[in-house]
């Protein structure tokens, strides 16, 4: 383990705003896409479901 | 040999490959956590500190493989689209355009981590590098991708004008990765290379390349559920959809 503490950790050795906006940037998009994916397959699957409903 | 090519050809086709990736797509997505999960555990916990850019340099943990994967991705693209244009599967067309908008992702990722390790590192957000440059090419090429299939509305034709823009812009991919030894460039040397011992710690080595396999999971996964929904709603009025679609 690298760290002695939760603020060391944090703190990055003085790079904080670097380091965590690059992680941060990537947590941020990589679970933003699959998100949006699933509400485009609901979507999909209402109009699905709703075309049955007229026929 | 030709039952296995019969076998291959089944899965070209939406309606046997939908549900088919349907199976896939929880062990790439839990891989990919997983995976996840012990890269960010070596890279942020156990990786050393480095000797030069102290701290800073674990931006490298994502940086690195969003990069690869930008590029990587739009092979895959120019392989899906010379397939397509070759024997016109309709499969093509959709692996295509499912991976593009991943590809921009991780092209937008490595120049948005550059910018900050870029920074600390040589005091400018940015610089018209040879690296830096092509990058942003490749960017561009993801999003001229995506806008050209939008502005189509025949999927066939968008796939084939898709196809084409892939195949060209794939000459950009090579020109990034050796942009750092054909021109004098401000961007560090290949972390890894083929021939040459790496030049960085065994513990930054393998943080970094199980972030990578976590990244190839994670597109994999994504890919494969954005290919399910263009699926659906390209052949939203055909029999399998009605079918298959509540599975």
């Amino acid at each position: 383990m690298q760290w002695n503490n939760w603020n060391d950790f944090l703190h990055m050795g003085g790079y904080a705003v670097y380091v965590w906006g690059s992680f941060g940037a990537c947590a941020l998009g990589m679970l933003l896409e699959p998100w949006l994916l699933k509400r485009r397959r609901h979507a999909i699957l209402a109009r699905l479901s709703g075309q049955e409903n007229v026929q | 040999m030709s039952h296995s090519l019969v076998n291959w050809f089944k899965y070209a086709s939406p309606a046997s490959f939908y549900p088919l990736a349907g199976r896939l797509i929880p062990y790439f997505a839990s891989a990919a956590a997983v995976l996840g999960a012990i890269g960010l555990w070596i890279g942020l916990l156990f990786a050393p500190t480095d000797a030069q850019q102290g701290e800073g340099y674990r931006i490298i943990f994502v940086h690195v493989p969003a990069s690869w994967m930008s590029m990587f991705v739009y092979c895959i693209m120019a392989f899906w689209s010379a397939l397509g244009l070759a024997f016109k599967t309709r499969l093509s067309g959709m692996m295509t355009a499912a991976l593009a908008p991943t590809g921009a992702l991780f092209a937008f990722l490595s120049l948005w981590t550059g910018a900050l390790w870029g920074k600390p590192m040589w005091g400018a957000w940015w610089v018209w590098d040879a690296r830096l440059t092509s990058q942003l090419i490749l960017f561009f090429l993801y999003l001229g991708f995506i806008a050209l299939q939008s502005a189509i509305d025949d999927p066939r034709r968008a796939d084939k004008a898709g196809a084409l823009l892939a195949l060209v812009g794939v000459i950009n991919v090579p020109i990034i990765y050796f942009s750092v030894q054909w021109w004098n460039t401000l961007h560090q040397g290949a972390s890894v290379s083929m021939t040459k011992a790496p030049s960085m710690a065994h513990t930054m080595l393998a943080g970094m390349l199980v972030m990578a396999l976590a990244f190839w999971a994670y597109t994999i996964a994504i890919a494969l559920m954005r290919v399910r929904c263009i699926m659906l709603e390209r052949e939203l009025s055909s029999e399998w959809v009605k079918r298959n679609a509540t599975e």
